[in-house]
């Protein structure tokens, strides 16, 4: 019975150092320049670390088993210890004192030369710009470009190509966020009325997350997004249907959606390219048939979500900006059908 | 013999005694100074449950009054309560509204420009929270537009709630208090209360 439970236990140990490999939101499974060189200076910060412990303990467990176990005379004898055992001692401690003093040193370079690496190349980076806007609880993607007819504004889900650096512009709109992509970078707030500016780059296809890294309210730690790393060209040719403006819509019940989203309250915040609605409050919705996740990578994009979310967005993310709607059943079902058909 | 040892004794230690008892009123009164702080920290924490939801309320538009003469029986109809006027968040989120629903775009901070005054002490279509809910939702000759379904009614309550503590009209300690940036004008909390009195719109 014992038995079973140590295999029980051991194979949970297992599990939980094996899921600290893998994973789309994990520091030590780096995929970009950026994440490496952080994650090179956690391991030998780590090891290091690990190793003198190891070596203190051993130490201090050999002292106490030699210690003397002689009763303590009340004089002493004052004499002089031996030389040669005198020596010993002060190498011992003058060697512990040079080699922690390296230590401390190969820390400083490493993790300056480290924090240099991220920053060094920015100036040089002609790749991709995009501008990042925290909300509470959502981000504002902006993708800039020399040519005004390429700039578009999407919402919590970034596609960027592999292998190409991308330049962020970060700014916040109410309080301090923080940008955070642990696979493909370190942290760097989201300041109101100052810019920062951080560049990562993804070395292989895939879904990473990221999540705001600074306390900013009641929905924080709801406010996540998706880096999309995929080849340029697919990358291309979502660049090329996100500077489009929205779809016409073909159904019936889409055109009925249509109609509800301009004359109830949706039109008060949302934008939708291509349609009078045109307001930045919340998450422009040009293309929002085409992302994954909703309400800042929170609920999976389907159908039942999203009706829940417009009718009564409270019960996912209490406090968040989006009030609820007290839409009939056909109307909510119309403007489902609308929302979804904006590929 | 316990007595007579107890008189002796207390006759020996009467100073002592007196000593003791001033000691005792001393910590006494600390323990009552620390105790006081602590009560009004504790009941701090509950002096109010946000409520993200809006509840079912009874706060309807109807009946509202634009001046003193009205048909019917004498005397004018009870002022409806709104739930927002009582609640901090609530006006707070007014306030947030206010600016982002573009108000201010009209009525400025509260000084008026385009549209009327809100701070001040004058009010063309009513002060009571549901004249101000009806003049939101219905709009008003001259340029104020009509907000019905474009504003949930629970937002719309916000909103009342935050234009009665521009001119004072609320609670102190559910008014808004200074904003994060320059300030405008003195903050809700701290403007003084207005007595409402009716106004003719102004000459075309």
């Amino acid at each position: 019975m014992i038995e079973t439970r140590n295999t029980i236990l051991k194979i949970c140990a297992l599990a939980l150092c094996c899921s600290s490999c893998g994973g789309i939101h994990n520091a030590l499974n780096p995929t970009g320049p950026q994440a490496q060189n952080l994650s090179r200076l956690w391991w030998l910060f780590f090891i290091v670390c690990s190793v003198v412990f190891v070596i203190v303990m051993i130490a201090l467990l050999l002292s106490l088993r030699n210690r003397t176990t002689e009763p303590p005379v009340a004089l002493p004898p004052l004499v002089e210890p031996p030389r040669e055992q005198e020596r010993k001692r002060r190498n011992v401690v003058i060697s512990s004192i040079t080699i922690t003093v390296i230590i401390l040193f190969v820390f400083l370079i490493a993790s300056y030369s480290a924090g240099r690496s991220m920053t060094a190349e920015l100036a040089h980076k002609n790749g991709l710009n995009i501008e990042l806007t925290g909300h509470q609880w959502w981000w504002e993607v902006r993708y800039n470009d020399v040519d005004a007819s390429n700039i578009f504004t999407t919402a919590n889900e970034i596609h960027v190509p592999v292998g190409v650096p991308v330049t962020f512009s970060l700014k916040a709109a109410d309080v301090i966020h923080s940008f955070w992509v642990p696979n493909l970078a370190g942290k760097k707030d989201l300041i109101p009325g100052k810019i920062n500016t951080i560049w990562l780059q993804a070395d292989k296809p895939g879904v990473y997350r990221g999540q705001c890294a600074e306390y900013c309210g009641f929905q924080h730690a709801r406010m996540a997004l998706w880096i999309v790393a995929e080849p340029q060209e697919q990358f291309n040719a979502w660049r090329q249907n996100q500077t489009q403006t929205s779809v016409t819509p073909a159904s019936d019940s889409q055109k009925r959606g249509q109609q509800v989203f301009l004359t109830s309250t949706c039109v008060m915040c949302h934008a939708i390219n291509g349609t009078p609605a045109g307001s930045n409050i919340g998450p422009n919705l040009t293309h929002v048939g085409s992302r994954n996740m909703i309400a800042a990578a929170t609920l999976v994009n389907t159908r039942d979500h999203l009706a829940q979310w417009i009718k009564d967005s409270q019960q996912f993310k209490p406090g968040n900006r989006m009030p609820q709607n007290n839409l009939s059943d056909a109307d909510l079902q119309s403007l489902v059908d609308y929302l979804q058909s904006l590929k | 013999m316990f007595k007579k040892q107890f008189h002796a004794k207390s006759q020996r230690d009467r100073k002592d005694a007196k000593k003791d008892l001033c000691a005792l009123v001393k910590s006494l009164r600390l323990c009552v100074n620390l105790l006081i702080p602590c009560l009004v920290f504790f009941a701090a924490c509950k002096r109010e449950q946000r409520q993200f939801s809006s509840p079912p309320s009874n706060f309807k538009a109807y009946d509202v009054t634009m001046s003193d003469i009205h048909p019917g029986s004498p005397g004018l109809p009870q002022p409806v309560e709104n739930p927002s006027d009582q609640r901090a968040f609530d006006t707070n989120e007014g306030k947030r509204l206010f600016t982002q629903y573009n108000c201010s775009g009209c009525h400025f901070n509260g000084g008026g420009g385009i549209g009327p005054p809100l701070m001040d002490e004058k009010w063309i279509y009513g002060e009571n929270p549901e004249n101000i809910y009806s003049t939101i939702v219905e709009g008003r000759p001259n340029g104020m537009p009509s907000f019905r379904q474009k504003i949930p009614d629970s937002q719309v309550r916000q909103l009342a709630a935050y234009v009665r503590s521009m001119s004072g009209q609320l609670r102190k300690d559910v008014e808004p208090t200074r904003n994060d940036d320059m300030n405008a004008r003195r903050s809700e909390q701290r403007t003084a209360r207005e007595t409402p009195r009716r106004s003719s719109p102004p000459p075309q």
